[in-house]
């Protein structure tokens, strides 16, 4: 779960991390009405997006007054912001956050990340911080410097001075530079925080050390201990996520829609993507990609195979399942029969079941008089589906 | 031979009273698996499923001398219950649940450091060896003892294969489930490691997909070793959309994890034979093996 710049300040806010005073705007009137009660010298406007690279493609820009910061959030928010890391289309940009411009002598990069490779907590910093640190660390792996966090100490220890070295700090701003790492380790281990990233993390010219920009992304896994989070949680779903996706998902189905025209019923991630990718291969066009997992009841299963049968997209539907310890065929069968009975269009069906109780789910499937193309194995069914394709399209 | 479990393995259960645990472990036992124990905090001094419950790990391995443990836990506990076991010197600890938090399995890890065991999953189906023991709720119908050695990171995709290679006549010695979770214990790299000194075992399947790096782990092992046996790998996701990236950390530590295409790359590098498809596996080993045996591998 990603946060927002400025509900990611307000976390890390509280372990203690100096952030820059600022207030949310959904409006350009709001914007102005903040700025001129604040009545900061000097203000950042800042466009609210999940993705990275938003101070290249024009997301942070200053402003001088209250008007001028009107003026800034109005061309803001007016247009999807495009960045190296979001969709082609860009991301939305329903929030601004106006905040306390500073006069910047350095800037430094500061993450603390679950590394999945090592399977440990680690503080990566950089003396060169800033929007193209990225870049400059793919031509110099030397740039970023890392130190494991021993998460089983309470708070979580490391060297954090001397990753406040390794950045070129000394003295009384090297402290202070320590003390922020490790309110950042307290954050991941507290928050449950794969990341929690300052870039940059600014000295300002009066020495202050203020995080200016902050991402922290929250580990979904961990939130029944963190309830507050998991209503902020529910909330971004509510407003962002698609409510096909999330209806899926509370009938235990990873269920994502995608631009194609062939339906696709699968269990296990691995299979789903599989089963997508020799689709693709054949030349065709999946509609989604969908994921039963094992605590899928057959009406969970009714539910899923229902929104693919309503996609008006979807022309013929693919189920390929492989019963395993946990999800049988039959319970799959079973959910689609009674997704079928529901249905207000049919499309051609082909099915094909292996492992734990395929057989009795054919039987099934076919007891509920559920006509079906009824595939040997994986390839056949690949095929199968393709002809259809065809002759759809003749 | 096999691997990770056997004959010999005398299981313990943590969470054994709860229902998934009395349902998978009741088709363990008519598998062949011995159970003989269990651990339920609270409900020790009672039987379950002909075993004797306790109320710690240590207690459990003490009375019955059992050497390896599945966890049916919650998320919520189930790290606490994984370093009850490490603490413990369970060899061996398998664990199936999913949704386990990532922090804890940091903190798993570290305790894992310097310890006795081994540790498989979590989101792990377990281990199966065909026709001997099974530590794991996968399903059995298309197991056969044989000679190809699966490790993988899906749970379907190893039903799949062993469905195919006990269909090209090959069976298999092991399969075993690295877990789908971003930090797990046995990885990918482990599994071949294992499977290589497994004299059962004359060929290797590795089941990938996209995210993380155990794929290039095992390129890299493979590239370092230049195993005898013949190694095959698919890897699920070359045409998934990539996941959207936030921040810059993903692209200098290994938070995000890798697209399928440069994985295939660099194990096809290392002179792993990639299947085309998930359907092409059984084939794809089956051809391996043959060549492997017509002309045997010369040393360099």
């Amino acid at each position: 779960m990603n946060l927002y710049e400025f509900q990611a300040k307000e976390l890390i806010g509280r372990f203690g991390i100096d952030i820059p005073r600022g207030r949310v705007a959904g409006s350009a009137d709001d914007a102005e009405r903040l700025a001129r009660r604040m009545a900061f010298p000097r203000f950042a406007i800042k466009a609210q997006i999940h993705g990275g690279g938003r101070g290249i493609a024009g997301g942070v820009r200053f402003a001088s007054s209250p008007d001028d910061a009107r003026i800034v959030a109005g061309e803001l928010l007016a247009k999807p912001l495009v960045t190296s890391q979001t969709k082609p289309s860009g991301e939305r940009v329903r929030w601004v956050y106006v905040e306390e411009a500073f006069d910047i002598a350095q800037e430094i990069y500061a993450a603390v990340v679950v590394d999945r490779a090592r399977g440990d907590l680690e503080l990566l910093v950089s003396a060169a911080g800033g929007v193209d640190i990225e870049e400059r660390a793919a031509a110099d792996p030397r740039v970023i410097a890392r130190f494991p966090v021993d998460v089983t100490m309470s708070p979580p220890e490391s060297d954090f001075i001397g990753a406040a070295h390794a950045v070129g700090l000394t003295g009384g701003i090297a402290q202070k530079a320590a003390e922020v790492f490790a309110n950042m380790a307290r954050v991941a281990t507290g928050l449950d925080a794969t990341l929690v990233e300052i870039n940059p993390l600014a000295i300002t010219t009066d020495g202050r050390m203020i995080a200016l920009d902050a991402k922290l992304s929250i580990d979904p896994n961990a939130l029944f201990r963190h309830p507050a989070l998991a209503a902020l949680r529910a909330q971004i779903q509510m407003d962002e996520g698609d409510p096909k996706e999330l209806a899926a998902d509370r009938h235990q189905i990873n269920y994502q829609k995608m631009d194609g025209r062939i339906g696709v019923v699968v269990n296990g991630a691995g299979l789903a993507l599989a089963t997508n990718d020799m689709l693709i291969d054949a030349g065709g066009k999946p509609a989604n990609f969908m994921d039963i997992r094992t605590t899928a009841s057959s009406l969970d299963i009714a539910y899923g195979v229902g929104v693919i049968l309503e996609n008006p997209a979807t022309q013929v539907v693919l189920i390929n399942i492989h019963g395993g310890g946990m999800q049988r065929c039959d319970t799959v069968a079973e959910g689609v029969a009674v997704a079928l009975r529901r249905a207000r269009r049919q499309v051609p069906l082909v099915v094909c079941f292996a492992g734990n109780n395929a057989d009795f789910a054919r039987t099934r499937l076919k007891g509920a008089g559920v006509s079906f193309i009824d595939a040997r194995d994986m390839s056949d069914a690949v095929s199968h589906v393709m002809s259809i394709v065809a002759k759809a399209a003749a | 031979m096999a691997i990770l479990v056997g004959g010999d393995t005398r299981l313990l259960c943590q969470g054994l009273t709860g229902r998934a645990a009395t349902y998978h472990m009741a088709r363990m036992t008519a598998y062949g698996t011995r159970l003989v124990a269990g651990v339920t905090p609270g409900k020790g001094g009672r039987n379950h499923l002909d075993a004797p419950v306790f109320n710690t790990v240590r207690e459990a391995a003490d009375a019955t001398g059992a050497n390896a443990s599945m966890l049916f836990v919650p998320p919520e506990t189930a790290a606490k219950a994984m370093i009850e076991a490490i603490e413990a010197e369970i060899p061996l600890v398998v664990v199936v649940t999913e949704r386990v938090p990532v922090m804890d399995m940091v903190r798993v890890r570290q305790a894992l450091k310097g310890s006795k065991t081994r540790l498989v999953g979590p989101n792990s189906q377990g281990i199966l060896v065909p026709g001997v023991c099974q530590v794991g709720v996968m399903t059995t119908v298309n197991a056969r003892s044989g000679v190809v050695g699966i490790v993988s990171r899906s749970a379907t995709l190893t039903s799949e294969v062993m469905a195919q290679t006990t269909r090209a006549g090959l069976g298999q010695s092991a399969t075993v489930g690295v877990g789908g979770d971003p930090v797990h214990g046995l990885s990918l790299k482990d599994g071949v490691e294992l499977f290589l000194e497994d004299p059962q075992t004359e060929a290797i399947v590795v089941i990938g997909e996209i995210g993380g790096y155990g794929e290039e782990e095992v390129a890299e092992f493979v590239a370092a070793v230049r195993p005898g046996k013949p190694i095959v790998a698919f890897v699920a996701g070359r045409h998934a959309p990539l996941e959207r990236r936030m921040g810059h950390a993903g692209a200098f530590s290994t938070e995000g994890g890798g697209a399928a295409n440069p994985k295939i790359a660099a194990l096809q590098a290392a002179g792993v034979s990639i299947s085309p498809n998930a359907a092409l596996v059984g084939q794809t080993v089956a051809l391996q093996l043959h060549r492997a045996k017509s002309e045997p591998i010369r040393s360099l």
